[in-house]
């Protein structure tokens, strides 16, 4: 595997993902949070026909940093997870496979919240 | 003492003055080539992370997750300092759209809130975004989920 080509793609591929928020955000005025919400429900389902599989090995970090990466995660969760218990993989995969990066956030945030002060503009 | 009233007047203000500057009327091209160029340099530092840990020898799951992981540090450090902030005002989406965005939103509100409470302050408000992204995050993954399972038993 070759280290700048790696980069490149995932530079580019990154690059206009964020570009199409970009464009969300100024022409129909969606707040940040709402960008969110939709790129990880797309992604998730992006992730769940097939498309965004493709896009992961092209890209690497490209499509797994953006937020659709994280809506893809909970998708290749619940469709690991169906095929490695069953039925109740509808109801754990999901979160499963989204456990360490919520985690991580609300951790890291309240270890924050502990140590900072709120900055006055 | 300011009430509580003329404080969350003047937030309202601040906050839409924030989205005012955060979506002007705008040079839509010139915005998009800074999230372009932020946002992609984001996803590099994520890929040399990538390489460096598959080449440690973790999976590609493992990767992902500490790459996650590092990214989300860095955001709430920078969100600690005041920093994440004046650099998103600059990136536009190139630093909300990654998961750095997605860290930030949890950390900023834990660290302004917490005055109002350890519970119902910080506990609460950290949510304000994540929450609905968990919400239809994991709605979505069911329905896909279910979507699966039945379409495994046809099969």
């Amino acid at each position: 595997m070759d280290l700048f080509e790696d980069c490149l793609n995932a530079f580019w591929v990154g690059g206009v993902i964020c570009v199409i928020g970009q464009i969300l955000i100024d022409k129909t005025k969606l707040q940040p949070g709402r960008i969110l919400v939709l790129y990880v429900v797309l992604g998730c389902i992006l992730g769940a026909v097939g498309v965004y599989k493709p896009l992961v090995d092209y890209a690497g970090a490209g499509a797994t940093v953006p937020l659709t990466g994280f809506g893809y995660n909970l998708a290749k969760g619940v469709t690991e997870e169906i095929d490695k218990s069953g039925f109740l993989g509808i109801f754990t995969g999901g979160l499963k496979a989204a456990a360490g990066g919520i985690s991580g956030a609300v951790v890291f945030s309240w270890i924050a919240a502990m140590i900072f002060e709120p900055k006055e503009k | 003492m300011e009430s509580q009233n003329s404080k969350d007047y003047r937030k309202k203000k601040e906050y839409e003055q924030m989205v005012k500057n955060a979506s002007p009327d705008s040079p839509i091209f010139t915005d998009c080539i800074k999230a372009f160029v932020s946002g992609g340099l984001i996803c590099v530092f994520g890929q040399i992370m990538r390489n460096y840990f598959t080449s440690m020898g973790l999976s590609q799951d493992d990767t992902g997750l500490a790459v996650s992981l590092i990214l989300i540090a860095i955001a709430v450090l920078l969100t600690g300092f005041g920093l994440f902030g004046k650099i998103g005002k600059f990136c536009g989406a190139g630093t909300v759209v990654p998961i750095t965005g997605f860290a930030n939103s949890v950390a900023s509100p834990a660290i302004e809130f917490k005055k109002e409470g350890w519970v119902f302050g910080l506990g609460a408000k950290m949510f304000q975004v994540a929450g609905p992204v968990i919400v239809y995050g994991t709605v979505t993954s069911f329905i896909v989920g279910i979507i699966y399972y039945i379409a495994g038993l046809v099969r």
